[in-house]
């Protein structure tokens, strides 16, 4: 669909409704959008479209950029690594989930398994090494490997968004959580192909021009780049003519049909996108894992992408990557924390607070403290403004 | 001004983590000890735990003049996670020692992490797989316990012995069992033997009623290479089926969870052959006095210790005696103490242990039979012990390579 025609789409009152339920950028919260995003999305010289995207930069931007970037160099490599990198990996899978979840309305379990599936294609085309369970991977450059796992797995997110899209809430959630499982079983069982209950092992990431992506600070730099890039990619979707159809289907799915949007197709690219996102998430996580096997895509791992989603907030694109930093940190930390036997103990309880009370995740949280705190609060606001 | 709070608040974090760095003094020796608290192996994962305590509690927690301190960690027999839990121990936590883990594609995964960091030593806990150390070994990789194909050596003889001809075969589909089966096997094979079918289940089958029927009537017993609740879903399921062919189990086959349920075919079980490393009725000073001492420090802990209690117990006590031997020297990358344990040799509980090239433990494998206590209840009762047990199971290199290491294919005697 083109920008005339969504142009056209934002005149009847279906899109007006759409618009107003759009989580309005990083101010999020569910605040109305300013003015000046519907001109970045109305503009078309290239020049006011950077010029708005500029004028979108503020200082807190630039602050969270900088610590990203210095981080590796002030910590070790333990959280350059295990805790950085791995929240990185993990949380561009998480977005895949928030992007289906949070603007299409759609809860897929299957997004592990989609990851699952280009960790294996990773390990199935490209070098790994000899399994006692009697597969061996074909050998081929790393590239080639590459792109043939995400184009697998992106068609394989096609077809499980193809089978589910019909249906809605809980049913999507069985289907896709049935999916999974069957993949999980697939690769448990079969030995010719996904070697099995033990996988492929020494799956490593390739050094290229020097630089060892197997070394935490490689390996963080190249996940803090996917992550960014899927998180600018998300955001920008999300304000594109696709991305505003998808929320107006989320919101009132037969009122875009009666409006002539085909509502299947947007559905079913959404998960082609996320199967992207989640793809790229899934080569990271076999190269920051060295190895492959059915546990990585267990019902476990499926629900951990869940609670990442959920515990870092729907709302906004951001949400799933401090979800992801904090199950990081919780799931490594939380054995120090209590004695040793009961360590899940915390993590369950983290969570469940951070549910129980804060139903938008952290960034509900965020925002009710900012609203509450920082700008004076909402009743001061509302004070002054029956005084003005 | 939350920012500035924050802020404060972090550099005094900061401070209060140096202020402990600094306190920790040199005269202490840190050791990461990696078992499972969670996913299916939890219970035993305490007992190694138990086994690691017991060790450094016996050497009154000193060891080459220093202080032991024990750092616990936890995987969920998932690789992944042990691997995760172990570069925490050794780059966030800076331990010196580590020794882990419990299963044995586990112990592939560490062995291979290791060699990110040749500066230090890891010995194994309880992990039992042939590839940790016949593939591709890493240098500083130590195992003090035998692994899963060692452990069933001399139990071909015996069920031979037995007038086991003609045998079937069932186990769960993965590296453990793939190295028992070969360990009984490989001997088994050479000396006459036919395994007629293999049947391979995934772990943790429930419905064993269309792998039972398939068991041919012409032949003489069974091995049940199984663990946990599927040996004792399989047991009940064979009665029901009317199967009265005798057994041979494998290590974790039955043992004492399997010997302690209720059901008519627990009768049956009388005169099952297996072979481990160790067993509850080992009949030396040493091992009397290990389980007095196991009962004595954890009375909430099992009737008696468990494998996984004696291999961790085994590997740390190594570690410690190594630590002896270099006086707690850990300077110049540990060179001293690699040395020292690649030449240790000790009396454990169950039997002598040194380290071969690829510093995999020789040792004593114990031929058991089920037996019935005066009291009423069952226990293994030690018919054999096989000393000197290699990882070439008795082979030569030459031969041993040419077999390979076990899978579902290898050995095989139809």
């Amino acid at each position: 669909m083109s920008a005339a025609e969504w142009r056209r789409a934002m005149n009847t009152g279906a899109g007006r409704r759409a618009w107003s339920r759009i989580p309005g950028g990083p101010e999020a919260g569910g605040a109305p959008p300013s003015s000046a995003t519907v001109a970045m999305v109305a503009a078309p010289g290239i020049e006011a479209r950077i010029g708005a995207l500029l004028g979108h930069i503020r200082l807190r931007h630039v602050l969270v950029l900088a610590a990203v970037l210095v981080y590796p160099w002030v910590v070790n490599s333990f959280f350059a690594f295990q805790i950085g990198g791995q929240a990185m990996a993990l949380g561009l899978i998480a977005l895949s989930l928030t992007f289906l979840g949070g603007y299409g309305g759609m809860v897929s379990l299957a997004q592990m398994t989609v990851a699952g599936v280009a960790s294996y294609m990773v390990a199935i085309f490209g070098v790994a090494g000899a399994a006692q369970g009697g597969a061996s991977s074909l050998g081929w450059p790393w590239e080639i490997a590459v792109v043939i796992a995400v184009l697998v797995a992106t068609i394989f997110a096609t077809l499980v968004g193809w089978l589910s899209v019909r249906t809605e809430g809980i049913y999507t959630i069985m289907i896709t959580l049935a999916i999974g499982v069957s993949f999980y079983y697939l690769a448990q069982q079969n030995y010719s192909i996904f070697g099995g209950h033990e996988g492929f092992n020494q799956v490593y990431a390739p050094t290229v021009l020097g630089i060892n992506f197997r070394d935490p600070i490689p390996f963080y730099y190249l996940a803090l780049f996917w992550a960014l890039a899927g998180y600018f990619f998300v955001k920008y979707l999300l304000r594109s003519p696709f991305g505003i159809a998808l929320q107006g289907v989320r919101e009132n799915p037969r009122r875009m049909n009666a409006l002539g949007f085909h509502v299947t197709a947007h559905r079913v690219f959404a998960y082609s996108v996320g199967g992207v996102l989640a793809a790229i998430g899934g080569v990271l996580m076999v190269w920051y894992n060295n190895r492959v096997s059915p546990g990585s895509a267990s019902t476990e791992m499926m629900l951990n992408i869940l609670i990442i989603a959920v515990m870092g907030g729907m709302k906004h694109p951001i949400g799933a990557f401090i979800g992801a930093i904090v199950f990081v940190l919780v799931q490594n930390f939380a054995i120090d924390i209590i004695a040793r036997e009961r360590f899940n103990l915390v993590i369950g309880g983290v969570f469940l607070l951070i549910v129980l009370f804060s139903p938008d995740g952290l960034l509900g949280l965020w925002a009710y403290f900012r609203d509450r705190f920082l700008s004076g609060g909402i009743q001061s606001k509302f004070k002054s403004a029956e005084g003005g | 001004m939350l920012r500035r709070k924050v802020g404060l608040l972090g550099t005094a974090v900061g401070v209060a983590m140096l202020a402990v760095g600094t306190a920790q003094a040199q005269d202490t020796i840190k050791i990461g000890a990696l078992t499972n608290l969670e996913g299916p192996f939890a219970v035993p994962g305490q007992d190694g735990h138990r086994g690691v305590d017991m060790a450094v509690k016996l050497h009154n927690g000193m060891a080459g003049g220093k202080k032991i301190q024990i750092l616990k960690y936890s995987s969920d027999a998932t690789p992944d996670k042990a691997v995760a839990a172990t570069r925490k121990a050794v780059e966030q936590d800076k331990v010196d020692i580590m020794i882990g883990p419990l299963s044995g594609d586990e112990g592939i995964a560490v062995k291979n992490y290791s060699k990110t960091h040749p500066e230090m030593v890891f010995v194994n806990g309880s992990s039992g797989a042939q590839a940790t150390t016949l593939q591709d070994p890493s240098p500083n990789f130590y195992r003090f316990n035998t692994e899963g194909a060692q452990w069933m050596v001399g139990l071909g003889e015996l069920a031979l012995s037995k007038g086991y001809k003609r045998m079937w075969l069932v186990a769960e589909d993965y590296g453990f069992p793939y190295s028992q089966v070969q360990g009984f096997m490989a001997s088994y094979c050479a000396m006459g033997g036919h395994v007629v079918k293999k049947a391979w289940v995934p772990l943790g089958t429930k419905d064993y009623s269309s792998i039972i029927a398939g068991i041919p009537s012409d032949v003489d017993a069974l091995v049940v290479v199984l663990g946990g609740s599927d040996a004792v879903n399989f047991l009940n399921q064979a009665e029901q089926a009317g199967i009265d062919k005798p057994f041979v189990g494998g290590s974790i086959t039955v043992d004492q969870t399997v010997l302690n349920y209720k059901g008519k075919k627990r009768e049956s079980l009388l005169g099952t052959a297996s072979a481990g490393p160790m067993a509850d009725g080992i009949d030396t000073p040493a091992w009397k006095k290990f389980v007095a001492d196991y009962k004595a420090q954890f009375p909430d802990g099992f009737p008696s210790p468990s494998l996984f209690a004696y291999l961790y117990y085994i590997n740390t006590q190594a570690v410690l005696l190594g630590l002896d031997a270099v006086n707690g020297d850990l300077s110049d990358k540990q060179s001293k103490l690699k040395a020292a344990l690649a030449k240790l040799e000790f009396d454990g509980p169950a039997g002598h242990i040194k380290l071969d090239e690829n510093r995999n433990a020789i040792g004593s494998t114990y031929i058991t039979e089920v037996a019935k206590a005066a009291d009423g209840s069952f226990y293994n009762k030690v018919v054999k012990e096989v000393p000197n047990v290699s990882e070439t199971l008795g082979l030569s290199k030459a031969d041993f390579d040419k077999m390979g290491l076990g899978n579902r294919d290898v050995p095989n005697c139809p």
